[in-house]
């Protein structure tokens, strides 16, 4: 089953098993998706459960969490995360700080999802990985699957998830296949990283499209006699420091690998949780792969330097190994 | 009602528009609609039992000293960080509520304790919310502009000009998704209407024919920029017909008006899910906030206002008609204090906050 697939299924199960659970965004309904996640919900719940909303980001974002106020369960589309920068505000400034300014009466059941990060050449404006941002703020929640199961499990948990989550595809990886468990009850509780490949000599801490990555350059590394541990945390945060700390214990040697900048960035707050809870355990310092410091360029060449590939991450698991 | 006169801005040229000499509204203008409304006002009155009446001016009055009251605790240091009173709108959030029935939603900006008041939040719970301590509305984490119910359907106190609009919006969605009559009432400033959230959650209400009712508050000041250096269409009201919206313009220093025009607006909500966009010309007598001395203003149109202060003229057309007396005045007066001095008493001996509430309250199911 393709991610898309699993997506859909995902969405597709929740809104069978909850009244109270609807899909807005742009192009979600008649046109069956931007990149067809959610293709046949209009047909099977109708328009009033799967709408179509004109571009308006901020606008049916906050929509979404009034609705979300008093007891519905939305999931809003963007088409990109790139366009939820529109709706910060109200992601941010609501969604996530509702409870905690209303001294607890208020649960914000909501899940804002849709790609993130690069996709094939579409140049600056539509090539961002957000998810430093929002994983920033206390309140919401960030979850980020690799394969497609984990993106089945992982948004049916988010949609039954009484806080605010913001689910971060990737438009690479849609066409990705994998297998899938069978079962309406198969889900994958936000917050538990998972190991993707274990190792002895050196821990990769990958997430979205970089896991795919990581796992052939270990293959790569494996010829080369070093036994690479994969590690997905799969949720931002909640953060699974400790299954990521005890990967560390056991190899010594961490590289983590993302596509987001590195300025400020996911890999920077692992590595420095790393340091605070494992310093002793480090064999040489923690090395990051991280998309180039610059807007993403058009062309495709300058697209692909700009992007964490296998050759780097072979190159820095060697470089944390002293192999080089 | 007639629509305002446009006060037209003496732009100077490029950059910043200069003051307006004049002030909004030219104040002989003022004085003729001051009549006219004082004779409709009692025309209202027949219309109304006394009961209705008599609570309404009472939670005028109520939320008139209660915040006296709180100037007065801020001055003292008892509150801390902003506290923007409402002194002088009490009409609006009075009259507007008056038509609501208890299951209907309502939320607002910043300039929340009125509103919080009449929804049946009591006086002992807003002040201890200000003064921060655990009995408050909010637990003492939101403050002067994050008052909240969940039980009294009050959603909120907002504190990013124009963010609850699009929230009443969607408050509105679920009454039309669950097929039930709730309405729901969205305040905000004038100032707000220049956010793009105004604007696209009026373009999907009626887009989508959602049962909430958009509530302007026009003080006539964002902060310290008048309305005139801020908009070039001064008229709120006709904004909604870029969305084919209703609209009405009221005069928000009657009570009863603005309570009629909401039952048109709540009628039409309930019966066809039809949004509505009310415009309802106010006034703040005092600063945007504590912290606000007031330069932009003059002390002549601070002081026409207050002529037309709306408890005055509530007040007085309420002994007009005999609905009202010496003694009946007094009572309300007396049971105000009474509770404004008990809502101070008990923020006074309320505990602070637990050093643990910090880490409450942020997830739905803790996250160590």
């Amino acid at each position: 089953m393709t991610m898309r697939e699993a997506l859909n299924q995902a969405m597709r199960e929740e809104m069978k098993r909850d009244e109270s659970v609807f899909l807005m965004g742009e192009e979600v309904a008649e046109y069956q998706g931007a990149y067809k996640v959610s293709k046949g919900l209009l047909e099977e719940f109708g328009d009033k459960r799967v709408i179509d909303s004109p571009i308006t980001e901020l606008g049916f974002a906050g929509l979404g969490v009034g609705a979300a106020m008093v007891g519905l369960r939305p999931v809003i589309e963007f088409m990109t995360f790139n366009f939820s920068i529109l709706a910060t505000d109200q992601i941010i400034n609501s969604a996530a700080k509702m409870r905690y300014m209303s001294g607890g009466q208020f649960k914000i059941p909501i899940v804002f999802r849709g790609p993130n990060g690069s996709a094939f050449q579409v140049s600056s404006q539509h090539s961002q990985a957000l998810e430093s941002w929002y994983a920033h703020f206390p309140g919401l929640k960030v979850v980020m699957p690799s394969t497609p199961a984990d993106a089945k499990g992982l948004l049916k948990s988010a949609i039954r998830d009484d806080d605010p989550v913001i689910f971060m595809e990737q438009e690479r990886m849609y066409g990705n296949k994998g297998e899938v468990p069978d079962g309406e009850d198969f889900i994958i509780p936000l917050g538990k990283a998972d190991v993707k490949r274990e190792g002895k000599d050196a821990t990769v801490i990958a997430r979205s499209m970089t896991v795919p990555l990581a796992l052939k350059a270990a293959e790569e590394l494996e010829k080369q006699g070093v036994s690479v541990e994969v590690v997905d945390p799969r949720t931002i945060r909640p953060l699974d420091i400790e299954t990521i700390v005890n990967s560390v214990k056991k190899t010594n040697r961490v590289v983590i690998a993302e596509e987001s900048h590195a300025f400020c960035g996911v890999a920077a707050e692992i590595s420095a949780q790393i340091m605070e809870r494992a310093f002793d355990y480090l064999d040489a310092p923690v090395k990051r792969i991280s998309g180039a410091d610059v807007p993403m360029p058009y062309a495709k060449n300058l697209e692909r330097l700009a992007l964490p590939d296998v050759e780097r991450v072979v190159k820095a698991v060697r470089e944390v190994a002293y192999m080089d | 009602m007639k629509p305002r006169t446009q006060t037209n801005s003496p732009s100077g040229g490029a950059g910043v528009a200069e003051r307006d000499e004049r002030d909004q509204i030219d104040s002989d203008e003022l004085r003729v609609e001051h009549e006219q409304r004082i004779q409709e006002q009692q025309k209202h009155i027949e219309e109304i039992d006394n009961e209705t009446l008599l609570r309404m001016l009472y939670q005028m009055i109520l939320i008139r000293r209660f915040e006296e009251k709180a100037a007065e605790a801020y001055t003292l240091g008892k509150i801390g960080g902003f506290c923007h009173l409402y002194i002088g709108q009490e009409a609006v959030a009075v009259g507007t509520l008056s038509a609501l029935r208890p299951d209907d939603y309502v939320l607002t900006s910043y300039r929340d304790h009125g509103h919080a008041l009449v929804m049946g939040i009591s006086p002992d719970e807003v002040m201890a919310e200000l003064f921060g301590k655990i009995g408050g509305c909010s637990k003492g984490k939101g403050g002067s502009m994050h008052l909240f119910d969940a039980d009294k359907h009050f959603l909120g106190g907002h504190a990013i000009v124009g963010g609850q609009i699009p929230l009443g919006t969607g408050m509105a969605f679920a009454t039309k998704y669950r097929g039930t009559d709730q309405v729901t009432l969205c305040y905000f400033g004038e100032a707000a209407v220049n956010q793009g959230a105004f604007h696209e959650s009026l373009n999907m209400a009626q887009l989508w024919k959602l049962p909430c009712i958009y509530v302007c508050e026009n003080n006539q000041y964002g902060m310290g920029t008048s309305l005139a250096r801020a908009m070039s269409q001064h008229n709120v009201a006709e904004k909604a017909c870029s969305y084919d919206l209703a609209s009405e313009f009221v005069d928000g220093m009657d009570v009863l008006a603005v309570r009629a025009a909401t039952e048109r607006a709540v009628e039409r909500a309930r019966k066809d899910y039809l949004p509505s966009l009310l415009e309802v010309r106010t006034y703040r007598f005092m600063g945007h906030s504590m912290s606000d001395p007031g330069h932009y203003r003059t002390r002549a149109e601070i002081e026409r206002y207050q002529e037309r202060d709306p408890i005055k003229v509530f007040g007085s057309n309420l002994r007009e008609k005999g609905v009202l007396d010496d003694a009946g005045l007094k009572e309300i007066e007396g049971r105000v204090r009474d509770e404004v001095e008990r809502a101070v008493k008990f923020a006074d001996s309320s505990p602070e906050p637990a050093p643990e509430e910090l880490y409450t309250d942020v997830y739905a199911t803790p996250i160590k």
